[in-house]
């Protein structure tokens, strides 16, 4: 990096430390964060759609609709999610690559020898050609399906339970005006039940920001995964031995999500104070009457 | 049938080290995976029961601590809290692991008498740790949000009969305190079961491959590149004991409720997904 850093064995102290925090595999340590933070900014509004969907499924009038809806929102309940980041990802990998083998390998063949799921190697996804990073992003991807899936769910219930928060007198009011069920949708009943919804979705941003280091059980090259790889206690072969740091590691990704989870939790007074303005709620209420 | 009992009793009690030391290998039946899953499933009802019952009682230390008047108490429970509910638990795995292993191998020694240390970098001591610290925090942040939301009345009533200190903490605070807290705390508990699945996925190692379920889970789904038998026998097991974990804070619910109106009757469950 610096040229002052060529001869690490000659460098002590504060200089040593500066060369060993700027070396190339820390450098891809602090990109990792960014893995983390991309990960939350793609992921959030994914899941949000996905809860979305599932709560105006769950409101549907078409029955089996309204039924995989409250099956979709109810199965996060009983089930560990950390058993759907394991699941999804495989089974999703295992479909695409089934589909594929379907098309661009002999369809006589099946996929499943007993044990061994084989595909042949066109249909492989990634290709086995594709350079590391199409390895890496695809999945990233798998794990931001995982995740969607997961806190879509989450979503799912916190805007259904917001959707009939919003009371009925204003729908009603909103009926007797000839709007029809869309218009009501639309006009009523989405601008309204934010701010129902705001401190589950809060609390599932939290639950969100918490769940990110599980990508290193999906075998993403995340934060937690460089943490162990660098911490661990380096021999003399390596330019820049060191004993088990790990620990030092890990309190340093303590803080970041101390410091992610503080700064959130700032970021969500600001954005209810301002969503309960002009509400009809207690909170709104006391608004009004300190600004008048 | 035979053949399955059969492997029932040698892999009943695999996940704590009883029976059969080597796993199936080759095709696996249905009948070994589901009795080693459950065989796991005892390490999650372990942790589960353990932590929470332990937990509980910190938590309501903390509750108490976070609400009193004093900064020199009050600042510590905050921050207890706070790095607990503010950090994610499997960060906390990692970093309590890596904490014990660096606890000295001989042991410590208090007073002459040398205590062992190595035990505390095992799963069911070490991770067990971890789980009853943040279900404490957890726990305390909802009985501090309880011990807040009391009925002015009550404590006023309290103080009409001469209740003072720990006499109206008993008979007054602490019963209504849980009353108003247990829903929330029954979907803490819950939350905390389902946690109990990281234990095996974080620093601490599977003795032997002593497992929890859903360490038999992925081995399995690993071994057979079919994640479609493996997880969803695991997500039947959790279904059905977290039914049995809502049953049983309910009977406490209806316990703590009997005075009521009303509260005979079923209380219906309103879940709350947010822990």
């Amino acid at each position: 990096m610096f040229a002052s850093c060529a001869d690490p064995k000659s460098l002590e102290g504060l200089a040593w430390l500066m060369c060993y925090l700027a070396s190339g595999k820390h450098l891809l340590f602090y990109l990792s964060f960014g893995t983390v933070l991309l990960l939350l900014a793609i992921t959030a509004p994914v899941a949000l759609l996905f809860g979305f969907g599932g709560a105006m499924a769950s409101r549907s009038r078409i029955a089996p609709i309204r039924w995989f809806g409250r099956i979709y929102t109810s199965m996060v309940r009983g089930v560990p999610d950390i058993i759907f980041f394991l699941f999804v990802p495989i089974a999703l990998d295992q479909a695409f690559e089934w589909l594929r083998s379907r098309i661009y390998c002999d369809p006589t063949v099946p996929v499943r020898h007993g044990n061994e799921f084989i595909v042949c190697s066109a249909a492989k996804l990634p290709l086995s050609t594709s350079p590391e990073w199409v390895h890496q992003a695809y999945g990233i991807f798998l794990a931001v399906i995982a995740f969607a899936v997961v806190f879509g769910a989450f979503a799912a219930n916190v805007l259904y339970g917001a959707m009939n928060a919003v009371p009925r007198a204003q729908l009603e009011t909103a009926e007797a005006y000839g709007m029809s069920p869309g218009q009501v949708n639309r006009r009523i009943l989405i601008p309204q039940m934010w701010t129902y919804a705001l401190p589950g979705l809060a609390n599932l941003w939290m639950i969100l920001i918490k769940a990110t280091p599980l990508l290193f059980v999906l075998g993403v090259e995340d934060i937690v995964y460089w943490a162990r790889e660098l911490g661990a206690a380096k021999t003399r072969v390596y330019a820049y031995p060191h004993p088990d740091w790990r620990l030092y590691y890990f309190l340093g990704i303590l803080v970041f999500y101390l410091l992610m989870t503080w700064g959130s939790e700032r970021i969500f007074d600001r954005i209810r104070a301002r969503l309960s303005r002009g509400q009809a709620t207690a909170a709104g209420e006391a608004m009004r009457k300190a600004a008048t | 049938m035979n053949e399955c009992l059969q492997t029932i009793q040698n892999y009943g009690l695999r996940a704590i080290g009883i029976g059969e030391r080597l796993l199936p290998r080759g095709e696996f039946t249905l009948c070994e995976q589901f009795t080693l899953i459950g065989s796991g499933l005892i390490w999650n009802v372990y942790f589960a029961a353990l932590a929470l019952f332990i937990g509980f009682f910190l938590a309501n230390l903390l509750a108490v601590a976070r609400a009193s008047h004093s900064r020199l108490i009050r600042k510590p429970a905050e921050w207890f809290i706070f790095i607990f509910r503010g950090s994610p638990l499997f960060i906390q795995f990692f970093l309590a692991y890596e904490m014990l292993v660096k606890l000295p191998r001989a042991g410590i020694d208090v007073f002459g008498i040398t205590v062992e240390t190595s035990w505390m970098t095992r799963a069911w001591a070490g991770a067990l740790l971890v789980l009853v610290l943040n279900t404490a925090a957890y726990s305390a942040e909802i009985f501090y949000g309880a011990l807040r939301n009391l009925p002015k009345g009550e404590l006023e009533a309290a103080d009409a009969y001469g209740m003072t200190g720990w006499t109206r903490y008993r008979r007054v605070v602490w019963p209504t305190a849980m009353r108003l807290a247990w829903p929330a705390y029954t979907n803490e508990a819950i939350f905390l079961f389902h946690a109990t699945t990281l234990v095996f996925f974080s620093g601490f190692p599977a003795y032997q491959q002593r497992g929890d379920a859903l360490y038999y889970a992925s081995y399995f789904a690993d071994k057979t590149f079919n994640p479609f038998i493996a997880y969803p026998i695991v997500a039947v097991y959790f279904v059905l004991l977290t039914v049995c974990l809502i049953g049983l804070f309910g009977i406490v619910n209806r316990r703590l409720n009997r005075h009521l109106p009303g509260a005979t009757k079923k209380i219906r469950y309103r879940p709350n997904l947010i822990r």
